[in-house]
C-alpha cells in the first residue's frame, strides 16, 4: 500500500509536467488542426531560456525569490519562439495541404534543436540547472510517502495553469472567441473575432504553460539538455491523444494517466517486462489500447470545450 | 440618393472557376433587397464576399461610401453590416444566451444586456431556453437564433443568406415576417432566397441571378409578375 501510494504520487508528478505540455498540442489542435511537433522543442526553448534568465541576472543566487524571474524568462522565451514559429512557419501554410504544415513542424524541431546545440554556451552536452533552496531541499515525509519539493512545485504550476486556463476561456471575451473559432472559424469572424489573433493567442497559451514545465523538469532533474524536448513531447503528445485531442481537460487527464501508468508499470509488473526500461513501452501501450477501443481518446475529442 | 451598399462589377473566382461574373446592384437605405436565383447561381458567394469571408478577384463594393473589398471580415462587422450565413452556423455546443452574445463580440458598449432582452422579445422562444445548447434546437428555432445573432451586433444592414431553408410553411411565415418587423424597426435588409415568391412578397427590390449573371432586376411586384420569373421560379406556366 505504501508502495502504491509512493507511485502514485511519482506518477502525478510526472503526469503533470506531461500535462503542462499536452495542453500545447492540444489548445493549437482545437483551433487550427494542426500537431504542432515542434512544441516538444519550445518546452525545451523554455528551459533554457529560465537557466539563461538566471546566468544572466541572478548567478549565484539560490533564493526562493529567484524563481518567479525564472519562470517569467522562461514563459518569455517560449512564447516569443512560438509566436514566431507561427508567424513565419505555419500562418504562411494555413491554406496548404496538412502534410506541408505537419512536415515543416518536424523541420522545425530538428532547426531547434540543433540551434540550441550550436548557439546556447555550453549546449553541446548537458547544462547544470540551478538548484533553487524551497524547491529542490531535501525531500519531506507524509505519512508514508516521501514528497520531492519539486514534485509540489509541478503539481501546484499545473493547478495554477489548469485555474487560469479555465477562467481565460469561459470568463474572457477572448475566450469566448477562441471555443468560436475551435467550433466555426468562420462563422466566428462573422462575429467579428479577429481569428489571426485567437491563432497566435492559443500558440501562447501553449508555449507558457510549456514554458512553465520546462522550469520543473530542470528543477526535478537537475540538469538539461538540447534533447530534452523529444521524449517530453512525444510523451505529452500522446497525453493529449490519450485524453481527446482538441479537449484542454482531456490533455490534463491524459497527461496525469499516462504519468501514473508508467510509475505503476516500473513498480508492480513483475519480471522481464518489469522496471524503468520498459515504462516507455508500457505508455504507448496504453496509447495503442485507447485508440484501439476508444479513437476519440478518454474524454472525447470536443475541440477546447468544457468537460 | 446614393445607395447604402454598393457593388460594382463583382467578380469572384474559386481557382479557375468564376463563380460571379461582374455584377453590380445596390441597396438603398431602409430598403428589403432580394437575390434569387438557382442553385448555383452565385446568391451565398456574393453574400460571403460583401462580408470579407472571399476576397473578390475584380470590381468594387462600397458600404456607406467606404470600400469593404479588402477589409477583413472581423472589421467590416463593426461597420455595421451583419451576416447570417447560409445554413444558420449557429455554435452547437454554446448555448443560446452564449451565441447571442458572441454576436456581439464586437461591440463593447454598455447595452449589450438591453439587444438580449430586444432579441428575447422579437423570438420569445429563445429567451425561454436561453441555457439549451442550441445544437438541439430545432432548424426554425436556429434559424432564429442566427436572425437575433446576427442583430446583436446592431447592424445597419443585415444579410440573410436562405433564412427558409428546410423549414415549415408556417415557420418560414414567421421568419419572414420578422423581416418585415426588422424593417420597420430601421434595419436594411439583403436577402438570398430559393423561396423566390415568399422573398420577392416583401422585397422592395430584386434581383436574379444566373450563373453569376443577374439576368433581370425590378420591384419586388414586377418581378413577382414577369413571366420569366414566373416561369422559371415559380413554376408557374
Amino acid at each position: 500500500m505504501d508502495q502504491f501510494l509512493q507511485q502514485l504520487l511519482n506518477g502525478i508528478t510526472l503526469g503533470s509536467l506531461y500535462a503542462l505540455i499536452a495542453v500545447g498540442y492540444t489548445v493549437v489542435y482545437g483551433i487550427v488542426q494542426l500537431i504542432n511537433f515542434a512544441h516538444g522543442e519550445v518546452f525545451m526553448i523554455g528551459a533554457f531560456g529560465s537557466l539563461a534568465t538566471w546566468t544572466i541576472f541572478f548567478k549565484g543566487q539560490l533564493g526562493l525569490w529567484v524563481l518567479p524571474f525564472m519562470i517569467v524568462g522562461a514563459v518569455l522565451a517560449a512564447v516569443v519562439v512560438a509566436l514566431i514559429l507561427e508567424r513565419v512557419a505555419y500562418r504562411p501554410l494555413r491554406h496548404a495541404p496538412r502534410l506541408a504544415p505537419l512536415i515543416t513542424a518536424i523541420g522545425i524541431s530538428v532547426f531547434l534543436q540543433e540551434a540550441v546545440r550550436l548557439f546556447y554556451p555550453g549546449a553541446k552536452s548537458a547544462l547544470p540547472f540551478p538548484q533553487i533552496d524551497m524547491v529542490t531541499g531535501p525531500a519531506f515525509q507524509a505519512g508514508p510517502v516521501t514528497v520531492r519539493r519539486s514534485a509540489v512545485f509541478v503539481i501546484g504550476a499545473l493547478v495554477v495553469c489548469a485555474i487560469l486556463l479555465w477562467f481565460f476561456i469561459n470568463r474572457t471575451k477572448m475566450g469566448r472567441g477562441m471555443l468560436a473559432v475551435s467550433q466555426d472559424p468562420d462563422t466566428a469572424r462573422l462575429m467579428g473575432v479577429n481569428v489571426d489573433r485567437i491563432i497566435a493567442v492559443a500558440f501562447a497559451i501553449g508555449a507558457a504553460l510549456a514554458g512553465v514545465a520546462g522550469v520543473a523538469q530542470g528543477l526535478q532533474n537537475s540538469n538539461i539538455d538540447f534533447f530534452i524536448g523529444f521524449m517530453a513531447g512525444l510523451k505529452a503528445f500522446t497525453a493529449a491523444v490519450l485524453g481527446g485531442i482538441g479537449n484542454i481537460y482531456g490533455a490534463v487527464v491524459g497527461g496525469l494517466v499516462l504519468g501514473v501508468v508508467e510509475a505503476m508499470a516500473v513498480q508492480f509488473i513483475p519480471g522481464t517486462f518489469g522496471g524503468s526500461p520498459w515504462k516507455d513501452v508500457w505508455a504507448f501501450v496504453l496509447l495503442i489500447v485507447v485508440l484501439v477501443f476508444r479513437p476519440q481518446g478518454l474524454m472525447g475529442a470536443r475541440v477546447v470545450d468544457r468537460a | 440618393m446614393s445607395a447604402m451598399l454598393e457593388v460594382r462589377d463583382l467578380r469572384v473566382s474559386y481557382g479557375k472557376i468564376e463563380a460571379v461574373k461582374g455584377i453590380s446592384f445596390t441597396v438603398g437605405q431602409g430598403e428589403v433587397v432580394c437575390l434569387i436565383g438557382t442553385n448555383g447561381a452565385g446568391k451565398t458567394t456574393t453574400l460571403r464576399t460583401i462580408s470579407g469571408l472571399i476576397k473578390p478577384a475584380g470590381g468594387q463594393i462600397h458600404f456607406e461610401g467606404k470600400r469593404l473589398d479588402g477589409v477583413p471580415a472581423h472589421e467590416i462587422v463593426t461597420l455595421g453590416l451583419a451576416h447570417s450565413p447560409e445554413g444558420r452556423r449557429i455554435f452547437p455546443r454554446m448555448s443560446v444566451e452564449e451565441n447571442l452574445l458572441l454576436g456581439a463580440f464586437s461591440r463593447s458598449d454598455g447595452s449589450i444586456k438591453d439587444d438580449l432582452q430586444a432579441a428575447y422579445d422579437l423570438f420569445p422562444i429563445l429567451g425561454e431556453r436561453s441555457k439549451q445548447p442550441a445544437g438541439t434546437f430545432s432548424g426554425g428555432e436556429q434559424q432564429m437564433l442566427a436572425m437575433g445573432r446576427a442583430m446583436m451586433s446592431r447592424p445597419k444592414l443585415l444579410m440573410l443568406d436562405e433564412p427558409s431553408m428546410g423549414l415549415s410553411p408556417i415557420m418560414m411565415q414567421r421568419i419572414m415576417s420578422t423581416v418585415k418587423t426588422l424593417q420597420s424597426q430601421g434595419t436594411t435588409i439583403l436577402l438570398v432566397e430559393q423561396n423566390a415568391r415568399a422573398a420577392l412578397k416583401l422585397a422592395d427590390k430584386g434581383y436574379v441571378l444566373e450563373v453569376g449573371h443577374i439576368v433581370l432586376e425590378g420591384t419586388g411586384h414586377d418581378l413577382l409578375h414577369s413571366d420569366a420569373v414566373r416561369k422559371a421560379y415559380l413554376g408557374e406556366d
